[in-house]
Order: C-alpha cells, then structure tokens, then sequence
C-alpha cells in the first residue's frame, strides 16, 4: 500500500493533500502496465477508472468512418488521464492506446466518487486541481484547433 | 562652380539587391522550399548572424524580408527557407537551379547566443518558425560545450508540414540535443506527439532558472509559448521571440515595420520578450 | 542681434546671385487655388499681395491689402516634397548574363535653395535629419539633396487659427538651422526685410551683396512683429507626459469615436512634414529585360502599409489613426528622441472632415485626468 502512494504522493493533483486522503487514495489505486498497441479504454465503455501515467505515452483517438483512426491528443508520463468518471453517464468519450508500453497507475472510480460525494473538503480541492487541468488541457486544445501555422488563404 | 548634372557618387547601398544564384532549390513540404545560393559574381562568403534577415528580390516581381536559415559558420552558401504565401514567394518558387535572386541583407538583431553562455538553451517552433531558429541551433551544436542542456520544440500543422525531417532525425539521435515534435493534427500513420506545442514545455528537460528560450512562430503561438516558459521559471527578460512585420526597406528608413516605439527591421526582428510583452497583448498594433 | 537692411529690390538680387552658384530656387507660388513650394525664377513669382484663411478642414485664398511677398501662413507641402520626393527611381536593374546588373552611377542630386522656409518647416528638416540621417543606414537620396541645400527662412509675420507651434518650441521665431532668414516688416509707408544670417555659407553669402545694417529701430521692428505672431497662437498642444499618455491609451474607446469620422484618406500623412514612409514599385519594360524599383510616399491609413502574408496588421481605421497618432506625438520621441509633430497645423487644416489632433489629445488627457482625480 505504502509503495503504491509513493507513486502518486508528489503528483501536483494530489498536492498538500493529507496523510489520511493520500493513504484513502492509495486503498483506490492499483500499478497496471500497458503493452504499445494496446487500448486502455474504449469510446462509450463506463469509466470506471481514471489514470496517472508513470511512463510510456497514451494516444486519445476517434474513430472516424472516412479517416480511420485520428489520434486527437498524446498524453505522457507526469499527465493524469480520464475525466469522464467525474460526470454522469460515465463513460469515455474517446479510444486511449498505448502508444509505447506504458506504467499506470488506476484510481477506482466509484470508490473516489463515494468518498467525495461524503467529503466535500475532499471533493472540492480534488474537483480544483481536475478543473485546472482541464482549463490548461482546453487552452492548448484551443490553440491546436487554431490551425496556427495554417497557409492563410 | 558645380554643374548641375554630374553623376553622384553616393552609393545607393544598401538599397541595391546583389545578383545571386540558385545552386540547388529543394522542397521542403508542400509549400515550402528551401534555396541554396551563391554570388552570381565572385566568391566572397555571406556572413550572418543568427536569426538576422535578408531582402529577396524577384526580378521585376517584387522584394520581401525572408530570415536567413543556413549556419552561420558555414558562409560559402546562403541558405532561405521560405513558404509560398504571396506574389513574391510564388515567383520565387518557380525559380530553378542556375536563376538569380537579388539580396539586401543581413539586416536586424539575433538570437542571444552568445550572451547564453553556460545556460540551457530551449528553442521552441512553431510552422516554419523553425527557419529562422535553425541557425541558432547550428551555432549552439557548433559549441556544444559553451551550453547546458539544449532542447528543439518543434510544432507543426501536420507530419507533412514538418520541416527539415532528415536533420530532424539526425539531431533526434544526437546524446547532448533532445527534441519532441508535435503536431496539431495528426495524419498518416503519424506516431508521434499530438497536441499544441506549449504542451511540450512542461516535460521538457532543462532547468528553467537557467535558461534562454527563443521562440519563433506566429505571433499567437509565441505569446502563449513565453507565458507557458514564464510560468515553468524562465525569466521573462531571457525569453526571446522573433517578430514579423510589413518591411519594404530593411534599414529602418520605409516606416512599415514600427510596432509600438519599434522598428522590427533594426530594432528586431529578435526582441526580448521583457521588452514587448505590453504590446503582445494589444490589438492591431 | 546683427542684421541687414533689405530692400525688396534687393530680393532679386539674392535670387541672381542663387541662380549663379547653379542652385534651383525653390519657393511659395500659387497654383491651383494653393501656394505651394515650386520653381520659382524671378521675385515676381512669389505670391505677392495674397494671404490664407485657415480652420478645421479648410484653406482658403484671399487678397491682402498690401503687396507683401511672405504674406501668407502655409501650403499644403512643405520643403520635404524636394528633399524627399514624392516619387523617386532607387535604380534600373537590365538583365545580363549574370542574372542582372544594376549600374552604379546616377545623375546627381539637385542643388535646391528654398525660400520662405518657416521656423516649423525648419524643425521638420531637423527632425527628419535624425530620421534619415542619424541611423545605421543613411538615407542617400536626402542625404545629397539635404548637403546642397541653401536655406532662406522667413519669419512668420501672422498666425493662423490652425497654429500651434509656439507650444511646441518649434516657431514662429526661425531660430536655427537657416543659411538667411528674412522678416518682412510692411505698412503704409515702407517695405523692407531685415536679413540675419545663420550659417558660414550665410555669411559669405551676404558678403558681397553689399547690403546697410539694419538700425536698432529696425531689427526691434523685426523681432516685435514675430512678438506679435506668437501672441496671435490660441492653439496648443501641452507636451507634459504626453508619451506615457498615449501609451496608456492604446485600448481607449475615443479611437473608435476618431474613427467614426476618419476617412483613412492619408491627408494628414501627406502634408505632414516630419511623415517620411515610403512603400516601393518594382515594375518591368514590356519586353520584360529591364526592370526599376520606384519608391513612394507611403501612408499608414492604407490598409496595405501593414499587409502582411494572410492580411493587414491594421484592419480598422482606428488603429490606423492611433498609429499615427501615436507616432507623432509618443514613440517618435522613443525612436528619434523629439515629437513627431512641430505644430504647423497642416493635418488639421487639410483634414477633409477636420479632425484636430490637438483637440482629439486633448480628449485624453481630459478623460486620463478624471479617472486619476476619481
């Protein structure tokens, strides 16, 4: 238990959380690996978990009927994974693969959103940290939908 | 008593464009291209400094301010990357290896490489801004070990807009250079990064109280990149963005290039960031 | 002070005396409803007996009662039409074997003498001396024109309405810069000039003309007449702060408020005589084997002055307007060290719909005040 929270106690979305939240979150979490190629989650599947990568890469794509398959975002060690489980129905809304064989860390969904639900304090300090992420996620995405480097017409 | 009609002997330098020719046109991505040029008449070298510009005249087409991209110490060649965008580069384009090109130039300030000494460098590009940074690159593996770490960010629309892709690959391999490449949309069987190039910054490795970053794309692009630099540590006054303007003259003569109190042709086109972050954030200046 | 007695008879003289050392006479002439800087060959030519009605948006010529030779305010143009053309041929480039060659000699500048120069003129050729000439790269077409240069100034002898120099320290007393300088003194009983000089080339000048000094009674005449020019300026532009003003104001709501009068016509820039942008043409001869590139006065009201590949930097005309703005009165003293305005009041005067740029200021500091004092 105690080597599943050193891997994830000095992650920012956790930081200043007590002794007592970090040791709750680690009864949540579970070490997974990921062979490249393979996908970790799929769109519409419930979101039963959300993610911390540790290492490798995790590509987020769509399924598109002409294009095939567009990887819309790559993800790195360091990036959390999966908001999908904060919100109702719970389910993904995207394809994750691994794009090179990669080491996770998995937060039990549910479990999180029992405790948060009943722990405001909790709930509101993690909801911040997931919505600063989000914020910072969407401005890159905003950018990156700018076509910046476009040939204007 | 003077006559009234002598001929002059001030020289109307540097407004002359010098005749120089196309040894070798190579074809970047779709629409840019990259010309190799030499002096159409004797041998003299073409010193530059990292990051200054030149005038390209089209015969009878027209003249535009394109960055210089080639290495700095490698002077028997001028090298331009350039991308069809307008009149100008259009015609440009359609030149072929033996044509001649007019050029003005060098012209403008440079990336701070000398002045980085000793410190991690971190270039971030973004579309063809990764031209004009090339040769600070170049300088900086020239004296590798004058820097700390050094890090390429490179952005580009998609993996075919991504420039330089043979050099990229060899840097890539290089022990003492890291660069991560991304795209904003990903075509092909890209298998790379996917995502805007600010994304890279915070796994980039370099220690940011010790570092110069320069910063080339456009002009959204590098306000979000320095602001993103900033947050990560990066003293603002060692941030660096390369800025581009309307140039007709190059030598701060035309009035075209001013942005706010300055003239990007001799003031810039490199600025630090300290200096015009207030005017970034202003409309249609 | 040291001046000469000279006798409006004695002004052909001096215009002889030009002609002789080969320089061109550049002077005021009427044409077209306007006195304008022109050749001029003899005294004749000068708009004698006729002065301007000046305001908002209007110019206007009318007889005076006397037949004074500088009896007028401003044209439209000011000297820079000459010292830096309006339209000028940079080079001719043929095409040869090499690719193209671009011949190294050119005819030589003209050897102008400009005469009637007032004392904001003057401060204009100062100021785009440090434009053109105090920088990395030297303009070459001013610089010869600007070295050949003789100077006749003329002190002005009335304001207009549109005036404002005295605020400036830019006029309406000629003080430096001037080879001669002339004050025209005329009334009932006598017309006469009192001649100072202002230069080596000056000095020598006068020499052997042989003119009588100017009596005390005289050169008090003089200097009480340019008294009476400064105290006819109602106009003002204050100065204090005006930089740190206008950068604040960059977001300011007025700029559209300006804009919604503002035809972006580029008057102002034109008749301005510190405006000094320039765009180029590269044209080719039919056949297609010899090619030139022809610089032009630029303005920063076109939308093409700021075009850059996907579009104008300056879209709107408020920022075209604030740019310009801005220039004169704030980032000039950033790039040249002075404003970029001497107070001739030709942008008001020639502004189709009148703006004022000393009024539009003035609205600025007013709101600039308010929000400091609340």
């Amino acid at each position: 238990m105690n080597q599943i929270k050193t891997m994830f106690a000095q992650h920012p979305l956790f930081q200043d959380f007590s002794e007592e939240e970090l040791e709750f979150l680690a009864t949540c979490a579970s070490a997974e690996q990921l062979d490249a190629g393979r996908i970790l989650f799929q769109e519409a599947q419930e979101a039963r978990h959300f993610y911390l990568i540790r290492e490798g890469d995790i590509a987020l794509e769509l399924r598109h009927p002409k294009r095939g398959v567009i990887t819309i975002q790559t993800l790195h060690a360091g990036d959390a994974l999966g908001w999908s489980w904060l919100f109702p129905p719970y389910s993904w809304h995207f394809d994750a693969r691994a794009m090179s064989h990669v080491h996770l860390l998995a937060f039990d969904a549910e479990k999180v959103r029992e405790r948060l639900e009943q722990d405001n304090s909790l709930g509101y300090r993690l909801m911040k940290r997931f919505a600063s992420l989000m914020l910072e996620r969407l401005q890159a995405t905003r950018l990156q939908v700018l076509d910046l480097y476009g040939t204007p017409s | 008593m003077e006559p009234l009609h002598s001929t002059s002997q001030v020289p109307m330098l540097p407004m002359q464009p010098e005749p120089y020719r196309i040894e070798r046109v190579h074809k970047d991505t779709g629409d840019t291209f990259t010309l190799e040029l030499k002096p159409a008449a004797g041998n003299a070298g073409f010193a530059f400094k990292p990051g200054q510009f030149n005038m390209l005249y089209v015969f009878g087409v027209g003249e535009i301010p394109i960055s210089i991209s080639g290495d700095p110490e490698d002077t028997a060649s001028l090298i331009h990357t350039t991308r069809e965008v307008g009149t100008v580069t259009r015609a440009m384009r359609a030149l072929k290896q033996a044509d001649v090109l007019g050029i003005r130039g060098p012209f403008g300030s440079s990336w701070p490489v000398l002045e980085a000494k000793d410190q991690d460098i971190v270039l971030v590009a973004g579309g063809i801004g990764l031209a004009p940074l090339r040769p600070a690159l170049y300088h900086v593996m020239n004296h590798r070990s004058d820097y700390g770490k050094v890090v390429l960010l490179y952005g580009a629309r998609t993996p075919e807009d991504i420039l330089y892709k043979k050099e990229l690959a060899q840097w890539r391999s290089k022990f003492d250079l890291d660069v991560f490449v991304t795209v904003d949309r990903a075509t092909g069987n890209w298998q790379g990064n996917v995502g805007f190039v600010t994304q890279l910054i915070k796994r980039a490795p370099f220690e940011a109280r010790n570092t110069t970053a320069m910063i080339c794309g456009p002009e959204v692009m590098m306000r979000f990149t320095a602001q993103e630099l900033i947050k990560r540590g990066v003293a603002k006054e060692q941030v660096f963005v390369s800025m581009e303007r309307n140039m007709k003259c190059g030598i701060g003569l035309c009035g075209h290039c001013q942005y706010g109190p300055h003239f990007i042709c001799k003031d810039g086109p490199v600025f630090s960031y300290a200096e015009i972050a207030w005017l970034l954030n202003l409309w249609e200046v | 002070m040291q001046g000469y007695r000279l006798e409006p008879s004695g002004l052909e003289q001096v215009f002889e005396k030009l002609k002789s050392q080969s320089y061109e006479i550049i002077g005021p002439k009427l044409k077209d409803d306007a006195i304008v800087y022109d050749r001029l060959t003899r005294v004749k030519d000068l708009p004698i007996g006729l002065t301007d009605e000046q305001g908002p948006g209007y110019y206007r010529l009318k007889k005076r009662n006397d037949d004074a030779y500088f009896g007028y305010v401003l044209g439209p143009q000011s000297v820079k039409h000459y010292l830096h053309p309006p339209v000028f041929s940079l080079w001719q480039a043929k095409r040869t074997e090499d690719g193209f060659a671009i011949p190294k000699e050119r005819e030589s500048a003209p050897r102008y003498a400009f005469i009637g120069v007032r004392a904001c003129e003057l401060n204009a050729i100062l100021i785009q001396d440090k434009v053109f000439l105090d920088s990395d790269y030297q303009d070459p077409v001013y610089l010869e024109r600007r070295k050949n240069a003789f100077i006749l100034a003329v002190n002005c002898t009335q304001a207009a309405p549109t005036c404002f120099c005295s605020s400036l320290g830019t006029g309406p007393k000629v003080e430096a810069g001037f080879d001669l300088l002339l004050t025209e003194l005329i009334n009932e009983t006598e017309h006469y000039f009192v001649l100072e000089t202002g230069s080596e080339k000056g000095q020598v000048f006068v020499k052997d003309v042989n003119l009588p000094a100017a009596s005390e009674a005289e050169l008090e005449a003089a200097q009480n007449r340019v008294k009476a020019t400064e105290e006819q300026i109602s106009k003002k532009l204050p100065t204090e702060g005006i930089k740190d003003l206008l950068y604040a104001s960059y977001e300011h709501p007025h700029w559209d408020e300006i804009a919604e009068r503002c035809l972006s016509c580029g008057n102002c820039t034109m008749v301005c005589p510190t405006c000094f942008c320039t765009t180029v043409d590269d044209v080719t001869s039919l056949t297609g084997d010899t090619a030139e590139r022809v610089r032009r006065w630029d303005s920063c009201f076109t939308s093409d002055f700021s075009y850059i590949h996907g579009g104008s930097v300056r879209p709107s005309s408020k920022s075209r307007y604030r740019q310009w703005m801005t220039h004169k009165l704030a980032s000039w003293q950033d790039q040249f060290g002075s404003l970029g305005c001497v107070g001739c009041g030709r942008c008001i005067s020639w502004c189709p719909v009148g703006i004022d740029i000393t009024a539009e200021l003035e609205v600025f500091r007013q709101e600039r005040g308010q929000s400091e004092s609340n």
